[in-house]
């Protein structure tokens, strides 16, 4: 199964202090629904708030992108730039 | 989405130097900035500001100003969107709207000297500046902290009552300045300092800087009688203007058109708006066209430098100079509002290094300072100097070249990032290894000079775009970008667009549009535009050549697959057709009979972007008796992945390089025991001059051109400014003999060190 760990502390406002769990989703769309459904509020955070690692590729606002099933997914701060 | 690299053999116009589109109208004057559009009826706009770091707004006066004649609008927090939410995506992060709207104009208390609280629209300069004095705003002064960790003492002034310091748990019962608390890492960091045969450790502080953009922020604002508001303005973003203030006033998106004026400089400073929802709220309230221009002292005073940092760093090393564990600790300042980029301090502060163990912590804190925006590669240029003086301690230590150090710890392909991702096309072994063997390095340091190196990363982003191709009846093209050009994108566009139909780029012309005539873009920021927007330029080049190769078969009554299309001509390689190639004005001019004009649109949201690695060399030299530097002599190199415009990528190395120089030696923000700053002017706050630097010599390092652009394209413009800092001070920790741990490096603060 995906395996979610989180390089921001914010991920622990919403999980209760729990940096790393397993997932079933295999699109970023059904993992933002996961995410959603087993922290509330944590989904719609790293939606708008937060990029992927997926497997090592930075992936930003792709709902669409695929997800191993063995994937390691890190959820990181989004990045922009000046 | 676009992939595989054409590589680059063969390619006639990408990596050329043509003259640059927009150099011509900047060096006669004719270029249209922010503070040059007028409109008829157009009034002056002006803006009152806090005279204190902190305090209550008890009450705002304005009826006498409102008496004066000439005075036609006045607004205040109160006429702007009480219920402002949500987010929009800005310079280094997301920008909440509610703090948004309270950094434009004050809601309840001010929190800086020279933040807003009312403005005032009138018909004459002279007018709005008498109006700003009948204003009375009465006060109720409360105790200020300016510096980081005197606002994150348990005592210091809470600037919000409701900030609730994030990333803790259990939630703290007690609002403070630390807006939130961040942490990374990997491996057993304690393990690698028990077992470390070197161990290096310092404790390092930079001053807020100011982007220093030559041109003020400006903008035009004019509320229409149907409801249709235009602006223009300045900025590093038409789309974010648009989005900001739609939010702030309560507006629908296509209710507002920005139009983007001609921008003198941004380097992030510009992604997000002071101006514009005032200007548009004076407008909606007299119903004329509102100018507001700040000027400098207010640039200084109330637009986003970047942050000071507090900064402690521990490095644990074998004997042979593998670093093998580090801990660091980043306190950034935020400003008034939370939101500085300690985050990407975080994860670029050991990007080029593969090590093993990291304990990384950083603090992002709010103090009575302007609300920081993004400046070029947000947080890393601090972190960056922390880290590169304590990896010059190890080398000094271990007696090691400083490069051959930085060659035995560097990243390649394949390395896993503290933020997840995996390192791939990385040049830095080349970039590294072009330094040494280069003219400067291999030169020995002259008499009573000293030698400076460092390193830099960035991870440069895609993200969404728009772009579009049309060609004109007598087959020339124009391309339409959705991003203000700061750094030579519509040089870059045209090319990339020249390049996939085989024009000449004279052919090729690149315009910037606004909100209502391309689909959306991201911002003119992270170094995406060649990225990304570019990408968008390719896609629609190659649509318009598929449709010219359609049009060629439909005259010449063949298949498809029979038309090659090469160098701005489509042939026929059918050997039954006895037919001439048609040229793009050929096929232009019949456009009408062959399905209409040839246009074509893409948008998409851009992912794959590669990061990019720096590395300079600086030596320099300092006088005893004033304790002033000067460099001598500067060589800059980076992984560009492949220049598109070499002579505007080295423009990106000298720019970043020179900023870099001027915040390790003069650029910082200096207050008082009241809290006001004393050096808001560019007399005061001492930004180097081309009189300051020798050449910038640049290297470009093209050999690992990134896979998921069509030419193999990296951003360029933030790594540069990421390595001057420590490049500069490991130079001059050589000459005084101390490690400098502290920025600036002004001639007061050397002379003293050296008196040690």
């Amino acid at each position: 199964m995906p395996r979610v760990t989180s390089i921001s502390g914010r991920i622990a406002d919403f999980t209760g202090g729990v940096s790393a769990f397993q997932v079933e989703a295999r699109t970023v769309r059904a993992l933002m629904r996961e995410l959603e459904g087993r922290f509330p509020g944590l989904g719609d955070f790293v939606e708008d708030q937060m990029a992927l690692a997926i497997d090592g590729e930075i992936f930003q606002d792709a709902l669409g992108a695929e997800i191993g099933a063995d994937s390691e997914i890190v959820l990181i701060p989004k990045i922009a730039g000046g | 989405m676009s992939d595989g690299n054409q590589g680059g053999v063969n390619l006639k116009v990408v990596g050329q130097r043509p003259i640059r589109p927009d150099g011509v109208d900047k060096v006669t004057g004719r270029a249209q900035f922010g503070a040059d559009f007028h409109l008829p009826g157009m009034l002056t706009g002006r803006i009152k500001r806090s005279p204190h770091a902190h305090a209550r707004v008890v009450s705002i006066d304005t009826r006498a100003a409102e008496k004066l004649p000439g005075v036609k609008a006045i607004v205040t927090s109160a006429d702007f969107d009480a219920g402002a939410a949500g987010e929009v995506e800005a310079g280094e992060s997301h920008a909440a709207m509610k703090e948004v709207a309270a950094n434009c104009l004050a809601h309840g208390k001010v929190l800086y000297q020279g933040h807003a609280v009312a403005a005032v629209a009138a018909t004459q300069p002279e007018i709005a500046a008498e109006a700003l004095d009948l204003i009375e705003v009465t006060y109720e002064v409360l105790p200020h902290v300016i510096d980081v960790e005197a606002a994150m003492a348990a005592d210091a002034p809470v600037l919000h009552d409701d900030m609730y310091t994030k990333g803790v748990t259990p939630k703290p019962g007690k609002a403070s300045n630390v807006a939130a608390k961040h942490v990374m890492g990997r491996g057993d960091v304690a393990a690698a300092f028990k077992a470390a045969g070197v161990i290096v450790e310092g404790s390092y502080e930079t001053a807020a800087v100011h982007q220093g953009y030559i041109e003020p922020h400006a903008c035009v604002a004019s509320w229409g009688a149907d409801g249709q508001s235009t602006i223009w303005c300045s900025s590093q973003g038409q789309f974010l203007v648009r989005a900001m203030v739609a939010k702030i006033l309560n507006m629908p998106l296509s209710d507002i058109k920005v139009i983007p004026a001609e921008i003198g400089g941004g380097f992030g400073g510009k992604t997000t708006v002071y101006l514009e929802p005032v200007a548009l709220a004076l407008s909606r309230k007299c119903g004329r066209p509102v100018k507001i221009v700040m000027s400098r002292e207010e640039v200084f005073l109330a637009s986003g430098p970047t942050s000071g940092a507090v900064m402690d760093v521990r490095l644990a090393a074998t004997k042979d100079g593998k670093i093998t564990g580090a801990e660091m600790t980043l306190k950034y300042q935020a400003g008034a509002f939370q939101g500085s980029p300690v985050n990407l301090g975080l994860m670029t502060a050991f990007a080029c290094y593969d090590v093993e163990s990291l304990a990384l912590t950083g603090y992002d804190v709010v103090s009575n300072r302007p609300k920081v925006a993004a400046y070029r590669a947000p947080g890393a240029p601090m972190a960056a100097f922390a880290v590169e003086s304590a990896i010059d301690d190890l080398a000094l230590k271990l007696g090691m070249d400083p490069i051959d150090l930085r060659l035995l710890n560097a990243v390649r392909d394949g390395a896993k990032t503290v933020y997840g991702a995996t390192v791939r096309c990385c040049a830095l072994v080349e970039t590294l290894e072009a330094i040494k063997a280069s003219p400067h390095y291999q030169t020995p340091v002259g008499k009573g000079q000293a030698r400076g190196v460092a390193a830099g990363f960035w991870f440069n982003v895609g993200g969404e775009s728009s772009a579009a191709v049309h060609v004109d009846e007598d087959g020339g093209v124009t391309v339409v970008s959705s991003n203000p050009d700061i750094g030579g994108s519509r040089a870059s566009m045209a090319m990339m667009a020249a390049e996939r139909l085989g024009l000449p780029i004279e052919r090729v012309r690149c315009t910037v549009a606004d909100t209502t005539s391309i689909g959306y873009s991201g911002s003119t920021g992270g170094s995406r535009v060649t990225f990304a927007t570019g990408m968008a330029v390719v896609e629609a080049a190659q649509k318009i050549v598929a449709d010219l190769k359609r049009r060629a078969a439909q005259t010449w009554e063949c298949d498809i697959a029979m038309v090659e299309w090469k160098d701005g001509v489509a042939t026929c390689i059918d050997p039954a057709k006895d037919v001439k190639p048609l040229s793009m004005k050929a096929i232009a001019g019949k456009s009408a009979k062959t399905g209409g004009p040839i246009a074509a649109e893409v948008s998409l949201n851009a992912q794959g972007a590669a990061a990019g690695f720096g590395v300079h060399v600086c030596d320099l030299e300092i006088d005893p008796e004033t304790g002033r530097t000067t460099v001598v002599r500067y060589t800059a190199a980076q992984d560009v992945g492949r220049a598109i415009h070499p002579a505007y990528v080295e423009g990106q190395l000298q720019g970043g390089a020179a900023q870099g120089i001027g915040w390790a030696l003069n650029e910082e923000y200096v207050y008082g025991k009241s809290g006001l700053l004393e050096n808001a002017s560019f007399l005061d706050y001492r930004m180097p001059v081309a009189s300051d630097l020798p050449m910038i010599d640049t290297i470009l390092i093209e050999t690992k051109p990134n896979p998921r652009h069509p030419f193999g394209a990296k951003g360029v413009g933030e790594v540069p400014i990421v390595p001057p800092l420590a490049a500069v001070s490991n130079a001059v920790s050589r000459i005084v003999g101390r490690r400098m741990t502290s920025l600036p490096m002004s001639p007061a603060k050397v002379l003293a060190e050296m008196a040690k």
